[in-house]
């Protein structure tokens, strides 16, 4: 068996190089193909017609006006009689025809008469959700009511985060195709290996009927995993219209209505600490929603990363609310926990008169890492000049426009999911690695050549990546992080066993034993003797007609140190804030982040780039808009769901970690990561500038207003 | 989009022979930037659609004896970069660039500003332009936090224009032909707080189009000030737009505009007065503005708005004594 391990960090040649992203030209150019744009001869359209209400029951259905009309290639009920439907937006029927627009007049055509039932949509009122919140159970560590009568400083205060939406900016759908026994798919998928599967099971097919294919996906954050009741329909559509491909891509509004939300997250806090500023206690009172499934929030992770204070009290409430429900969100949990985290502990840090840094630093020991936190909080102060910055609450400076800088922390456990890889060396030199995964942007096609490169020592274009095919070998979803650390070892275990069946071809011809033979720029050569070698070409002719074809195999339980789980990461915000006007702008944001062995340091800069991106539209701008008098979403659209432009975003300056000692841990996730703390680094930054808390996400005109106005009265 | 009928007239006698009778019936279309998400939407469903995009005389910006006349297709860009429009009229520049897409700049004209629907999410998600449910306005009580903060209903969206407060406060006029006749409003009678659902939210009839706009020589110094959340694609929170006649270096008389804040453009006389025979300084420029919000009626969560107003007013004022005359 090869030694898998990677070479030391000095000697690698392709890994840890920062080599722009192989499909960059691609999509910039837009040769590359969403599935979005896959329209293959035939396809017919398919439109939803859902429901307008947030609580209703179908009385009745009636679809004749849409089958008649011309170019309806077939319609289908999800609500049928006596249906309930238990939000906005919930499926009620389903139309293809020739053209979308046909598709969407027929959808108009159909009478559904509801009997309207009473709905609750907004949750930021724990009162008023009555038996609609179920409570957790509380957690208890150590004495907390002791530690908070004996408190030498306490603070108490209630923040808010609200429900936010993905937003990605290809829509979910598919297009689909069921002829006969076998189904063609393409989804908009984070999971190319396992969608198939679940979409077989919903149609009842064996798992080897459907064949999924993506090549690019327009973003998923943790919201396309399944094939939802849009895919399934599609399918049965396709079937009902003789086999013809079925396109059905949700509308904006769709999308931001039923295409998941990431849950909110409200908490009334107690944080006590000596005067010195070391933490004591901390108790919480949270509540969440997640739409009509209650609120997805795993409270019991508070205080977030400085989870090991003694005494802490948690409580936890979950809200259903009549609103399309939670899906996975980039670090779920995560960035909601950090901001109702670290916003308490940087007031905490006001009323003990310390510097935030100092109070974060010096309740390191509270973390499972204190020494990277640390380390991370050191060179974020350093990277957004901290000491020159900080100052006490509020900017004392003249005029109206108020600067301050906040920080925060997050974690992520990120370890690679199990993946498989086949590697084919051709006779004619050419190099093939295979996986049934995906590059949701984040350059997994680019990580694997060189990963595959460094294991054959060949340059990374002589290596095709072939991947978005559910017919290649298994690999996992990317979801949690995993991708990275699960398909950089597969490839690298799949390359080794094929270039070790190639040494065996040539060991003889070069008169060395196979463990005296090492494969480097582009030769297969003996050990110290460059000399004795083959160019990789004449090595791979000696194959004559024979492909080796081996894979490799990365199973979580014995990842051989090629992937680890656990990474920290500390985010910086220099923000200015125009007082009369309470809009906020973006200075910077200096982050940190570690993920192990970083295999592209470019690749990983541009994640965290992404990550903080969205921090930054989350603190500033989103929020889902629920109207309670009508159970609808308002801003189910681009407008008033707003996200930050360029001019927005500010300077981001990014640190990966890259040190022997996070290398050695092997390779971890860092999508998720790099967008956890950037929020509530914003948000302290904000506080810091204007001198008052606006607790409630995001930091609008008003909220910042508000605020302001609650400190002059 | 609900099927229709489309026209492409090339003269605006042969357009106004295609309009219809009463609201619904038929739209025109310039930009289109507004047009077809509201038809996307199905907010409208018109029969006919009249593109009026092709008709050479509804375009330009020329200089007459009466002032600027800017033409209903003149589109957003063009008025931004016109010299002409920049050195006497910079309010009208700024409204130009606080529309921050260049695309909607690109496509969309100054006659579809002026007669653009509002954004009122409740009338954009259906519930129409008063947004009654069982009888009453789902706006006080609701998710009001872009609303209006005068006039006190029954309307309570805000005015989406973004050269409306501007033109207002130059004294434009602007002309609305139909096939019987010719009339020319005041800008600021073009503006109409509606009082039911079946009304627009201007004085246009369903059977004019909106031909031009005259824009008198100003003689004035003027600028408009916009609150945005986002550099980018935003729309305003509120804006101000004034024009001070100046004697000396004391204001002779001044027009004091907000947007954003109301059903209308929405004027402010009590700012007026106060500005009126004196000289700018900061603190009168602070005053101006709250007197220009003191009639304010805010909703639940629209009191920000209110101090927002007031800002843009100071911040307008400052910077149009700030700009040449």
């Amino acid at each position: 068996m090869p030694n898998y391990a990677y070479p030391p960090m000095e000697t690698r040649r392709v890994m840890g190089k920062r080599i722009s992203r192989q499909d960059g030209t691609a999509k910039a150019s837009g040769k590359a193909k969403y599935n979005s744009d896959v329209r293959p001869p035939g396809t017919v359209h398919a439109a939803l017609l859902t429901c307008p209400y947030a609580h209703a029951r179908v009385r009745s259905i009636d679809t004749r006006e849409a089958e008649q009309l011309q170019g309806v290639t077939a319609v289908r009920v999800i609500g049928v009689a006596g249906r309930e439907l238990n939000w906005a937006g919930a499926e009620v029927a389903v139309v293809s025809a020739v053209t979308e627009e046909i598709a969407r007049d027929a959808v108009r055509r159909i009478k559904v008469d509801y009997e309207v039932l009473p709905h609750l949509v907004r949750e930021e009122n724990l009162a008023r959700a009555g038996s609609r919140a179920k409570p957790a159970g509380e957690q208890v560590t150590g004495d907390p009511d002791k530690a908070f009568q004996e408190a030498e400083v306490m603070h108490q205060g209630e923040y808010g985060i609200p429900v936010i939406t993905h937003c990605c900016l290809e829509p979910h759908g598919q297009t689909v195709a069921w002829q006969g026994d076998k189904v063609e798919f393409w989804p908009s998928t984070q999971n190319i290996a396992g969608i198939g599967t679940d979409l077989a099971k919903n149609l009842e097919l064996p798992v080897t009927a459907v064949h999924s294919h993506m090549d690019y996906i327009g973003g998923g954050f943790g919201s396309k995993f399944a094939s939802d009741l849009w895919g399934v329909e599609a399918a049965r559509l396709s079937k009902a219209s003789g086999g013809k491909p079925v396109k059905l891509y949700l509308d904006r509004a769709a999308e931001l209505t039923i295409a998941g939300v990431r849950p909110s997250l409200y908490a009334r806090i107690r944080i006590a600490a000596r005067r010195d500023g070391t933490l004591t206690a901390w108790e919480s009172q949270s509540w969440a929603t997640g739409g009509y499934g209650g609120g997805g929030i795993n409270a019991d992770l508070l205080p977030y990363v400085y989870r090991n204070v003694p005494n802490r009290r948690i409580n936890h409430s979950a809200v259903s609310t009549n609103c399309g429900g939670a899906r996975a969100w980039r670090a779920p949990n995560h960035p909601q926990l950090s901001y109702i985290t670290c916003a308490p502990m940087d007031d905490l840090a006001d009323k003990l008169k310390m510097d935030s840094l100092d109070f974060f630093l010096k309740n390191a020991d509270f973390t499972v890492r204190p020494a990277v936190y640390r380390a991370q909080l050191q060179k974020a102060a350093e990277m957004i000049e901290w000491k020159k910055r900080w100052h006490p609450r509020g900017d004392s400076g003249p005029g109206h426009i108020k600067r301050g800088v906040g920080l925060a922390v997050g974690t992520w456990q990120g370890a690679g999911h199990g993946s498989n890889c086949r590697a084919n060396i051709h006779p004619d030199g050419s190099v093939e690695v295979e996986l049934a995964s995906q590059d949701l942007g984040t350059g997994t096609r680019t990580i694997i050549a060189q990963v595959a490169a460094e294991s054959l020592g060949l340059p990374i274009n002589a290596i095709q990546v072939k991947i978005g095919d559910s017919g290649l070998p298994q690999s996992g979803a990317s979801g949690g992080s995993t991708t990275v650390g699960g398909v950089s070892a597969s490839t690298r275990k799949a390359t080794l066993n094929a270039l070790e069946k190639l040494l065996e071809a040539v060991a003889g011809g070069l008169g060395a034993p196979l463990d005296q033979l090492e494969a480097v720029d582009g030769k297969i050569q003996v050990k110290g003797n460059p000399a004795k070698s083959l160019t990789w070409k004449a090595a791979c002719q000696k194959l004559g007609v024979r492909t080796i074809s081996e894979t490799g195999n990365h199973n979580p339980q014995n990842a051989m140190g090629l992937s680890t789980a656990g990474v920290g990461g500390v985010h910086m915000a220099d923000v200015s804030v125009d007082i009369e006007t309470g809009v906020v702008r973006m200075n910077k944001v200096a982050a940190v982040n570690d993920c192990g062995n970083v295999i592209n340091p470019k690749l990983a800069e541009s994640q965290v780039l992404g990550g903080v991106i969205m921090g930054v539209c989350a603190a500033l701008m989103e929020q889902r808009v629920m109207d309670e008098m009508t159970g609808r979403v308002l801003n189910a659209d681009m407008e008033f769901y707003k996200l930050a432009g360029i001019g927005d975003i500010g300077e981001i300056v990014v640190h990966m970690d890259i040190t022997p000692d996070h290398d050695k841990r092997g390779v971890i996730g860092l999508g998720e990561p790099s967008t956890v703390p950037t929020i509530a680094a914003i948000a302290n930054a904000v506080t810091n500038a204007i001198g008052v808390r606006a607790p409630v996400l995001p930091l609008t005109p008003r909220h910042v207003l508000a605020a302001l106005e609650r400190r002059s009265a | 989009m609900q099927a229709f009928e489309y026209a492409a007239p090339t003269s605006l006698k042969e357009a106004l022979s295609l309009v219809g009778s009463q609201w619904g019936e038929v739209d025109v279309l310039a930009g289109g930037t507004d047009q077809l998400s509201l038809m996307k939407d199905y907010i409208h469903t018109p029969k006919r659609l009249v593109n009026i995009k092709g008709i050479k005389e509804l375009g330009g910006i020329t200089k007459t004896a009466a002032g600027l006349r800017i033409g209903a297709t003149v589109t957003v860009e063009e008025l931004m970069s016109s010299a002409a429009v920049r050195a006497e009229y910079p309010a009208l520049t700024a409204a130009a660039r606080g529309i921050t897409s260049p695309q909607i700049r690109n496509m969309g004209t100054v006659g579809g500003d002026l007669c653009q629907r509002t954004r009122c999410w409740y009338f954009r998600n259906g519930f129409g332009l008063l947004a009654m449910k069982d009888g009453r306005s789902l706006v006080p009580d609701g998710q009001n936090e872009f609303h209006s903060i005068f006039g006190g209903g029954p309307a309570y969206f805000v005015s989406a224009s973004s050269f409306g407060p501007a033109l207002i406060a130059l004294g434009a006029k602007v002309r609305l032909v139909s096939a019987t006749g010719t009339r020319e409003l005041a800008a600021d009678k073009f503006f109409v707080a509606p009082s039911s659902a079946s009304q627009r939210e201007n004085a246009l009839a369903p059977n004019e189009i909106l031909t031009e706009i005259v824009v008198p020589a100003a003689r004035s110094r003027n600028a408009t000030y916009e609150v945005r959340q986002k550099d980018a694609l935003d729309w305003p929170l509120a804006t101000a737009s004034v024009a001070l006649r100046m004697k000396g270096s004391g204001i002779e008389s001044a027009r004091v505009v907000l947007g954003h804040v109301a059903p209308t453009p929405w004027a402010t006389p009590e700012a007026e007065k106060l500005l009126a025979g004196k000289s700018l300084t900061e603190d009168l420029a602070a005053q101006a503005g709250k007197a220009a919000v003191a009639g304010a009626r805010p909703l639940s969560g629209n009191g920000y708005k209110v101090q927002l107003a007031s800002v843009a007013v100071k911040r307008a004022l400052l910077e149009a004594v700030r700009a040449k005359a």
